[in-house]
């Protein structure tokens, strides 16, 4: 009799459901997400409900890559990169009602800038000491003067979702094309289409298409991938190779591979002069023959086609293909060639005997790869450049430790070799990348901290990437910035591996979706994402 | 001797022989990677197929098996040994020694033994060969697992201490020793032994487990636990039966030895 009646509650919500009709997509977010403030977001699963619901001035069109207008309809960046003035579309409403006004963005800016708030997306728009300046002339015109030029600055407001100054709801009344209606924490956040969303299509319609996103909360692939392959969820946005080739063999119209991402894999030794390891092996490490010779020696097609079932491309520098202005296409692809690596190693005294490598004290080259326990694309990369190197008589062994002992080592005790990691790249542009290239930065991993550049090189890429940083010139950055992957791609530094597709799973029933490499692949035109006609209304 | 203790020695001794035998063979190279035969099914060249990095499964499961089953055994020794030491002696000897030693296995049992792994391995060297870290997953292990054997054996032992064939043993005057080797070894034995050989898969697939967090077995070398792990995503091992050939003979092993230890102890 109970169980007659669950089935009847079952029936009766399935067809209310139903009955409803709501173009409802479904795909699941990796981790629960951390806030639903804009200006607090630093977790994938927060940038997507902010990307979601956030309505910004300025968007980045993902594939051209290049800045549109959204809430302002148009801007000027003036006064040596300081000033930006935008003029703001008028009528526009949030989600609750509330107009939209130059004051919510004097008010969204003012609240991200404050030291207090702790915003991360702030950061990249301090560029030197002093405050923000904000000017309201009229309701439809705002202009933001900031303390020293901002490289690319029009691009940055892509992160900036506008909150209101004025509405009750505070930070959930939003001007993006949804708006949160239900959060479940450890399950779902129930978005709904904004019924004051400013945009409409070429026929008028008002956007989006979709009713309603579910976006699950579930971290585990297998289930997502399961799901996926059932018709329960619609997306996934991004996918591990390994996945990949199986649903293309079961599944081929479900899953596209959308070319280089933005991300890159490299290895890199560790040149930090204190570090508690053998001078002998610092000594091979500073060697640019050393570096040259291993990265000669590793096979990166085989790593595309064995570890990435060939959803990936050898990697020529540190910049992806995909970032189409900043990739620097004069670059030579890194080359395999083992008779070659053991030349440059003769040049510094190493020796091939009986199969096994000396350096000019005869020492055994022998070395530790780091990498993050679990990963096993980067598990199987170092074992394959273990076995790689094994032929030019280097003997690497390969080292999974977990996450937080690895940053440990490689970022505060310096107590290992070499590593093997990622680099998720989120924005296009090298200033986003400053901490990296700079010497003096955090991110500089092979040795960072410095107080001055040790090497000529170091103190060649600091001048270049602060040349870039304070130009406003396109031009000129981008010249600047080739030559700086110019002579990360000699010096190597970090020996980059490879660059890994966008690889999605799309169902066959949802429409509109144009892969990208940037951040979010699969849904960045979400507005104009619908189901097929003929499954509309239907519980999809 | 039954004859499903025959069949079970047989099968145990086979494995044992065949993974000793056959990871001796030199076209048995476990590290050799046939990158033109990645993920392969089985074939004439690859009985048992081949890995994601086409290295030969057989050859990994012969040269795993042999591996997990000599460290595993003796990781199980070390444990059974300290196990006696500090569960069976002083449970037998009764009183502060008693006490003391219930307290330290309560002290083991209850202390996050997987945080205490993560650290001694961040704490150890980072160059050390394949065959070195196996050594050091599998003496971690025996020298942490022997918590739960030592609580039963020290009840056993306390029980024995208190049995009445002992006391008449003790009023008529044995010593200590004998008293030991005679009468309460031997009646602690197939406690010891049952513990011993629940220890084995135990320890292998703890070791499976370190795999996972980077504790195990380091590359290239396979061990049963490591081979084991190629089976944690359904998705992966889908369709893929070959792929589970390492936990079959982990089963056939073990329940072949189960077998045999328990007819022993029935006869």
């Amino acid at each position: 009799m109970l169980r007659r009646f669950g089935f009847s509650c079952l029936l009766l919500v399935t067809m209310v459901g139903s009955a409803a009709g709501l173009d409802e997509l479904r795909f699941y977010l990796r981790s629960e997400p951390k806030t639903f403030n804009p200006a607090l977001v630093a977790d994938d699963s927060s940038e997507t409900v902010r990307y979601l619901t956030g309505g910004v001035l300025v968007r980045l069109n993902r594939q051209t890559q290049r800045p549109e207008p959204e809430l302002a309809s148009s801007w000027k960046v003036s006064n040596n990169g300081r000033t930006i003035t935008f003029q703001l579309r008028q009528g526009v409403r949030f989600s609750d009602g509330t107009p939209f006004t130059a004051q919510d963005v004097k008010y969204s800016m003012d609240t991200l800038m404050d030291q207090a708030v702790h915003s991360p997306t702030a950061d990249a728009f301090r560029s030197g000491e002093g405050n923000l300046s904000i000017v309201t002339r009229s309701p439809g015109q705002i202009s933001m003067t900031f303390p020293a030029a901002v490289a690319g600055l029009e691009k940055l407001f892509d992160q900036v979702a506008i909150v209101s100054a004025s509405s009750p709801k505070r930070e959930m009344a939003v001007l993006g094309p949804f708006y949160v209606a239900e959060y479940k924490p450890g399950s779902y956040v129930y978005l709904r289409r904004n019924p004051n969303y400013w945009k409409r299509d070429e026929s008028g319609r008002q956007l989006p298409y979709l009713d309603a996103i579910r976006l699950e909360i579930q971290a585990n692939r297998d289930i997502e991938v399961l799901k996926f392959t059932r018709n329960e969820i619609h997306l996934i946005n991004t996918m591990d190779a390994e996945y990949f080739d199986k649903l293309s063999r079961t599944a081929p119209g479900k899953v596209r591979d959308s070319g280089p991402g933005l991300d890159t894999e490299q290895m890199w030794f560790n040149q930090v002069s204190g570090a508690p390891i053998a001078t002998y092996k610092l000594e091979w490490f500073w060697s640019e023959n050393f570096r040259q010779a291993v990265s000669a020696a590793i096979h990166r097609d085989d790593l595309c086609r064995v570890v990435f079932a060939g959803h990936a491309t050898p990697a020529r520098g540190p910049v992806s293909p995909a970032n189409k202005f900043w990739f620097n296409a004069n670059l030579p692809p890194a080359r395999y060639d083992t008779q070659m690596a053991l030349q440059l190693l003769s040049k510094d005294g190493f020796r091939l005997k009986d199969g096994k490598l000396t350096d000019r004290g005869g020492h055994p080259v022998e070395f530790s790869i780091v990498t993050n326990a679990g990963n096993r694309s980067r598990e199987r990369m170092a074992t394959m450049i273990q076995a790689d190197l094994r032929a030019i008589g280097i003997t690497v062994n390969v080292v999974t430790l977990d996450f937080p002992s690895l940053l440990e080592r490689i970022g505060e005790t310096f107590n290992y070799e070499a590593a093997l990691l990622g680099m998720t790249n989120v924005e296009l542009d090298p200033n986003a990348v400053m901490n990296v290239w700079l010497s003096s930065g955090d991110a500089h991993q092979w040795n960072p901290r410095q107080k001055a550049p040790v090497t000529p090189w170091e103190a060649e890429i600091d001048r270049l990437m602060r040349a870039q940083a304070s130009s406003l010139d396109d031009r000129v950055r981008k010249k600047s910035f080739d030559r700086v992957q110019e002579i990360v791609a000699t010096e190597l530094p970090f020996i980059y591996l490879v660059n890994k597709n966008t690889l999605l799973g799309v169902s066959p029933t949802l429409h509109g979706v144009l892969p990208v490499a940037t951040r979010p692949q699969a849904y960045w035109n979400i507005e104009r994402l619908r189901f097929s006609e003929e499954m509309a209304g239907n519980a999809k | 001797m039954k004859p499903v203790r025959v069949a079970a020695l047989a099968v145990a001794s086979l494995i044992a022989l065949l993974s000793v035998v056959g990871s001796m063979l030199p076209q048995f190279d476990y590290s050799r990677q046939d990158r033109q035969n990645f993920s392969a099914g089985p074939s004439p060249g690859h009985w048992l197929g081949t890995d994601a990095l086409g290295r030969d499964r057989l050859a990994r499961l012969l040269h795993g098996t042999r591996l997990s089953l000599t460290l595993a055994p003796a990781a199980a020794a070390l444990s059974m040994m300290l196990a006696f030491l500090f569960g069976a002696l002083p449970g037998f000897a009764g009183g502060v020694g008693e006490r003391t030693a219930k307290v330290l296995i309560d002290l083991m049992l209850s202390l996050p033994w997987l945080f205490l792994l993560l650290i001694m391995r961040a704490l150890l060297p980072l160059n050390t060969s394949p065959a070195v870290s196996a050594a050091i997953t599998f003496t971690m292990l025996g020298l942490l697992g022997w918590g739960v054997p030592a609580r039963i054996m020290l009840a056993r032992a306390r029980a024995l201490r208190q049995a009445e064939f002992v006391l008449s043993a003790r009023a008529a005057g044995i010593s200590r020793a004998r008293l030991l080797s005679v009468h309460v070894g031997p009646n602690l034995l197939p406690v010891v032994a049952a513990q011993f050989w629940i220890a084995v898969p135990v320890f292998i697939l703890a070791e499976a487990n370190l795999s996972l967090l980077g504790l195990g077995v380091s590359e290239p070398v396979p061990s049963l636990g490591s081979l084991l792990v190629e089976m944690e995503s359904f998705l992966s091992a889908r369709g893929d039966f070959c792929c589970f050939a390492a936990l079959f003979v982990l089963l056939l092993f073990v329940g072949s030895l189960q077998v045999v230890v328990h007819e022993r102890e029935v006869s």
